[in-house]
């Protein structure tokens, strides 16, 4: 998102290539500026304060953590709350939980709804519009009013407890959104490209393989990335659906009861939060670049 | 992420059988759809109209019981006052959302670059970060003893808030609980509605601007008709996702205190699942549905008409 903005004005002389917005006038500037900046630096601190405040917490040493006049700038560091935090019974099992169910879920998404993506974006047939409408309901499906019939269902079918249940769940949670965005990454993507490769003596396939694929890339990343975040993050289910086998409970869960855990031991807790934001954080960060072009591609559509 | 197989694209009998591709193609999100998300849909539905307890689940031999359960349910105080507080929790947050994420984009638009790139920073930490863990953080934050929100309205001078529980207090857990999802939801709101104001071309402001018009006249009449349809779609996101929202009202309070958090979903999940009337909690689940039908429509209807429009 931030690759599409020019720069505001404050180089005239560019203003020709991209005039996205006006120049303001040098002379208003000074007067309008400070307000403005003062309250962008209020929502910065506001915004990352408290994700600021988990991963310090975590680092600092528990005499810090236990002052009456909190200390916002560590004076030393420990890693000894992490060592709580993964030394905590089942926190590893957990952690390979999660992981398990969320890329299995994003993997089986992002295959089956390339294919309904490819199906509406490239081709015409009857019934379009209809499965497009079911999509977009679907998007907006009440999860949270499915609980009981997903436990009566579970219980019924003997799947309480199981992994494999969770991950189904997911996979349905995921898979409207991913075919959404995948038909709008797909849109973009001229059609006339695969065309030209199958005059060249491509068949569909090899077309689709070796120039569709490869542009759409960031797509697919864009949109496992959100997908991965959804099912990182589900509760609801997790806590509904997995109670007597404690050992397949994933992540949001267990962290959710950290005070049965770790008491009132908040550098522990703050600790074992970073760990479980760490994964989303890490491919939010390593995939940003792309995922902000992935997604002004998927905005400018049509 | 390399290469997925393409299931459509194995074409080379393709030709042959192509008016079958499509349907081909979508055939498992189709079954997907229907059985997890149909069926249980159905099911809630008919638990709704049976006698469904904690015997009936383990002997699968539920009766029918017409709408005894919706009269049980529509004649229970508790449900209207649960249904009060729902909307009232719902309006709340999502007029913050709504105004703070929109001026947070204004603002964005209207930064140098070094300011804007902070800025966006600090919303996508705050937007990328895990509900549950920046659910904890907010415990953290709002703990009686150490808790910084505390400290730092002591030093303000307000010296009642020296060990002060905020899940004790019925207004002060629903006040948390507003921060905290408004928090989670204003980065969203304020970088969707962002990239939508980059879409507003320039030429527009700067005729307006000739034509005499000043700041608050040029968003009315460029900036916000262009905003229109993003807004409304995000704006019926949020009801849904804060209408819906369980995890972070179940991991701080749970409800409570004396039910001064319970919102529809966790009524219902309370209901089924301490009391073992599962046949009430589907019914308080099949009027959830209806209610956000309610949202859902139009919601429905902006996205089509887009979809009439490309």
């Amino acid at each position: 998102m931030k690759d599409a903005t020019a720069p505001a004005g404050d180089r005239p002389a560019r203003a020709p290539r991209g005039p996205r917005r006006p120049p303001r006038p040098a002379s208003r500037r000074p007067p309008s500026r400070l307000p403005l900046n003062t309250g962008a630096l209020i929502v910065f601190v506001l915004a990352a304060f408290p994700v600021y405040w988990m991963i310090l917490t975590a680092f600092k040493p528990t005499p810090e953590i236990q002052a009456e006049t909190p200390v916002f700038w560590p004076t030393s560091l420990t890693l000894e709350h992490f060592a709580t935090a993964a030394r905590a019974d089942g926190f590893a099992q957990f952690w390979r939980n999660s992981l398990l169910v969320t890329l299995t879920c994003v993997v089986l998404a992002l295959v089956v709804a390339l294919g309904a993506a490819f199906a509406v974006a490239r081709l015409r047939w009857k019934g379009r519009r209809g499965f497009v409408l079911m999509v977009f309901v679907a998007q907006v499906a009440p999860w949270e009013a499915l609980l009981i019939p997903m436990y009566v269902i579970a219980r019924d079918t003997d799947m309480l407890d199981r992994l494999p249940t969770l991950t189904l769940i997911y996979f349905m949670i995921t898979l409207p959104f991913t075919v959404v965005t995948l038909r709008s990454f797909l849109t973009g993507i001229p059609v006339e490209l695969e065309e030209a490769a199958r005059v060249d003596g491509c068949t569909r396939s090899q077309a689709f393989r070796r120039v569709t694929l490869p542009l759409l890339a960031p797509g697919l990343l864009a949109t496992s990335l959100f997908g991965f975040i959804t099912a990182w993050n589900e509760f609801a289910f997790a806590n509904m659906l997995i109670i007597k086998n404690q050992d397949d409970r994933t992540l949001p869960v267990w962290l959710s009861s950290f005070s049965n855990v770790f008491g009132t031991d908040w550098g522990a807790t703050m600790a074992a939060s970073t760990l479980f934001a760490l994964p989303v954080l890490l491919l939010f960060l390593v995939l940003q670049h792309r995922v902000a072009a992935g997604m002004a591609g998927g905005a400018v559509k049509g | 992420m390399s290469r997925p197989a393409p299931a459509g694209a194995t074409g080379g009998v393709g030709a042959r059988v192509r008016g079958l591709w499509p349907y081909l193609l979508i055939a498992p999100t189709v079954l997907g759809a229907v059985a997890l998300l149909g069926y249980p849909l159905v099911r809630n539905l008919l638990i709704s109209v049976q006698e469904y307890g904690m015997g009936e689940l383990i002997r699968g031999d539920a009766g029918f019981a017409g709408l005894a359960n919706y009269r049980e349910v529509l004649a229970d105080p508790e449900f209207w006052e649960v249904v009060r507080r729902t909307l009232w929790w719902t309006l709340l947050n999502v007029v913050l959302i709504m105004v703070l994420g929109t001026l947070v984009a204004l603002m964005l638009q209207r930064l140098g670059r070094a300011m804007r790139l902070l800025v966006t920073s600090g919303l996508v930490l705050a937007w990328a970060s895990p509900v549950i863990a920046t659910t904890t953080v907010f415990q953290w934050l709002f703990a009686s003893r150490l808790g910084v929100v505390n400290w730092f309205l002591t030093r303000l001078g307000f010296a009642s808030f020296e060990g002060f529980s905020w899940t004790a207090d019925g207004t002060a857990a629903f006040v948390v609980l507003v921060l905290l999802v408004v928090w989670q939801s204003v980065p969203f709101v304020a970088i969707t509605l962002y990239a939508a104001l980059l879409t507003v071309p320039a030429e527009l402001h700067e005729s307006a601007r000739l034509d005499g018009a000043g700041g608050w006249r040029i968003f009315r009449s460029v900036t916000l008709p262009i905003l229109r349809p993003v807004f409304g779609l995000i704006l019926c996101l949020e009801i849904i996702w804060v209408f819906r929202c369980f995890a972070q009202i179940w991991a701080i309070t749970g409800g409570g205190p004396h039910d001064a958090t319970t919102t529809l979903p966790v009524y219902a999940y309370r209901i089924a699942q301490s009391l073992h009337r599962y046949d009430l909690g589907a019914v308080v689940s099949t009027l959830t549905v209806l209610l956000l039908l309610a949202v859902l429509i139009p919601y429905l209807r902006q996205l089509l008409r887009q979809e009439a429009e490309e």
